[in-house]
């Protein structure tokens, strides 16, 4: 089994123990969606409109949670020391953690989909495009936010440094997957879709390439 | 001792051009036919947007060379760096805001430079917010420079993204697309801005690499107790 695999496995076994922090996310998740609509009122309208946006403010809100809490069981112990003396790159570990960490949050942005169409009427048909919106989204949510929790899980005040770090940082995710999923949800006439979506491929090519770069340097020194 | 003074004499040289430049903008320079008064901010905004964008990239690569050589000094440099990168970006948001109103009629729009800049505060202060709560100089250089990395190749994909959603702003101010009688003014202020800060950035990588040398010095050795040393009965 290659290290990669070894690691994934690992960590995919990790979410799967502790999967009911992930129930947890997710609730808090959709009770962001229930509080977003107190804050525009009533207008069904007007919730249809902003949809989109709530469903990536409340799945990037719930991000953090999962995150912050991904190095949690290698903070333990000193047992991200032991892995690191493993026969396997410190860069297979980012990956795999990094790819648990984006199926972890695409299946929360999966979740508050129905809570996103019942409370705001968004439904939309063509559902294998928004669930690839939501993973691409979610790889670029993952990719910056598992290497800064690998930092800040080492550091006192990580719950408040990691949304600071992470949150101007993915700016671009937000922008392009709100507006995929808006362009889904209200009807895409100028055919527009494709560039946000490639907009979220470009920022995930950069970024998965870049912090698996730098991760050595993070967990090494 | 010449070496000691050069931030001071970078920081008069360029206070003497602030002064120059902004008497000249304010006073010498024509009135523009459509905005009038309010484009005399020009004089200072565009130098302040064009050393802002210079410390940061000066903090990148501060950053790379510190994560290639390891070198604390590099890291001394880079947080001097991110702080007046960060300050400048804050002035130009500020400045910004004060230019937008009267010509916009609004003091903040979703511009792709105005949110770039907004999105750059945030991003490279959340570095300055990192550095103060990691207290091995270390771990505080490494995660530093790989924060700043990230952040400045993040820039273009901001500024891209946030393009393709909204604009407004118009096109980029050099003496290339100004009119010749605006020159000047920009010209001395830019050059003044950049005296400016490279002597504030000299200073504040001199004042990071005195707190690393206490730092890595570890602390002083505990005096000994007072009671230990007293003999028995010195006090009868």
């Amino acid at each position: 089994m290659s290290p990669l695999r070894a690691a994934l496995r690992k960590d995919l076994l990790l979410q799967w123990r502790t999967r009911a922090q992930a129930v947890a996310v997710f609730a808090f998740g959709a009770a962001a969606l229930l509080l977003f609509s107190f804050a525009v009122g009533p207008n069904a309208g007007v919730l249809r409109e902003h949809a989109a946006g709530f469903l990536w403010l409340g799945l990037l809100l719930s991000s953090t949670l999962t995150l912050a809490e991904s190095f949690h069981a290698e903070a333990e112990h000193r047992a991200l020391e032991g892995l690191l003396l493993l026969p396997a790159p410190p860069r297979a570990l980012y990956y795999a953690k990094a790819l648990a960490n984006a199926l972890a949050l695409a299946a929360v942005g999966a979740g508050l989909v129905p809570v996103m169409v019942v409370l705001y009427d968004a439904a939309t048909p063509r559902i294998p495009a928004r669930l690839g919106i939501i993973l691409l989204g979610s790889a670029g949510l993952s990719a910056p936010g598992t290497l800064y929790a690998a930092m800040t899980s080492q550091a006192p005040a990580r719950q408040t440094l990691l949304p600071l770090l992470l949150f101007p940082l993915v700016v671009p995710v937000l922008l392009a997957a709100v507006k995929a999923t808006a362009l889904l949800i209200h009807g895409d006439p100028m055919g527009q879709l494709r560039s946000w979506a490639l907009l979220l491929v470009c920022f995930n090519v950069i970024h998965w390439s870049l912090c698996g770069l730098l991760f050595d340097r993070v967990v090494e020194d | 001792m010449q070496g000691a003074r050069l931030p001071s004499v970078m920081l008069a040289l360029g206070l003497a051009l602030l002064l120059w430049g902004s008497y000249w903008g304010l006073f010498l320079a024509p009135r523009e036919t459509y905005m009038g008064d309010v484009q005399r901010i020009m004089y200072v905004h565009v130098p302040t947007a064009w050393n802002a964008m210079l410390a940061l990239t000066f903090a990148f690569a501060c950053a790379v060379l510190s994560l290639l050589r390891g070198d604390p000094r590099w890291d001394a440099r880079l947080e001097a760096a991110l702080e007046v990168g960060v300050t400048l970006s804050a002035l130009l948001c500020l400045q910004g805001a004060i230019w937008a109103k009267p010509t916009w009629g609004v003091w903040w729009d979703w511009d792709p430079r105005l949110t770039t800049t907004a999105v750059l505060v945030f991003a490279f202060g959340a570095i300055l917010a990192l550095r103060q709560f990691v207290d091995d100089p270390v771990k505080r250089a490494t995660w530093s420079a790989v924060a700043a990395i990230i952040a400045y190749a993040d820039v273009p994909i901001v500024y891209f993204s946030v393009k393709w959603w909204n604009s407004l702003h118009q096109t980029q101010s050099s003496p290339e697309t100004v009119s010749r009688a605006f020159h000047w003014p920009l010209r001395i202020n830019a050059f003044g801005m950049l005296f400016v800060m490279s002597g504030l950035i000299t200073l504040r990588a001199r004042l990071a690499a005195l707190r690393q040398e206490e730092e890595l010095a570890g602390p002083l050795p505990a005096a000994a107790p007072r009671v230990a040393s007293a003999a028995p009965g010195a006090g009868a």
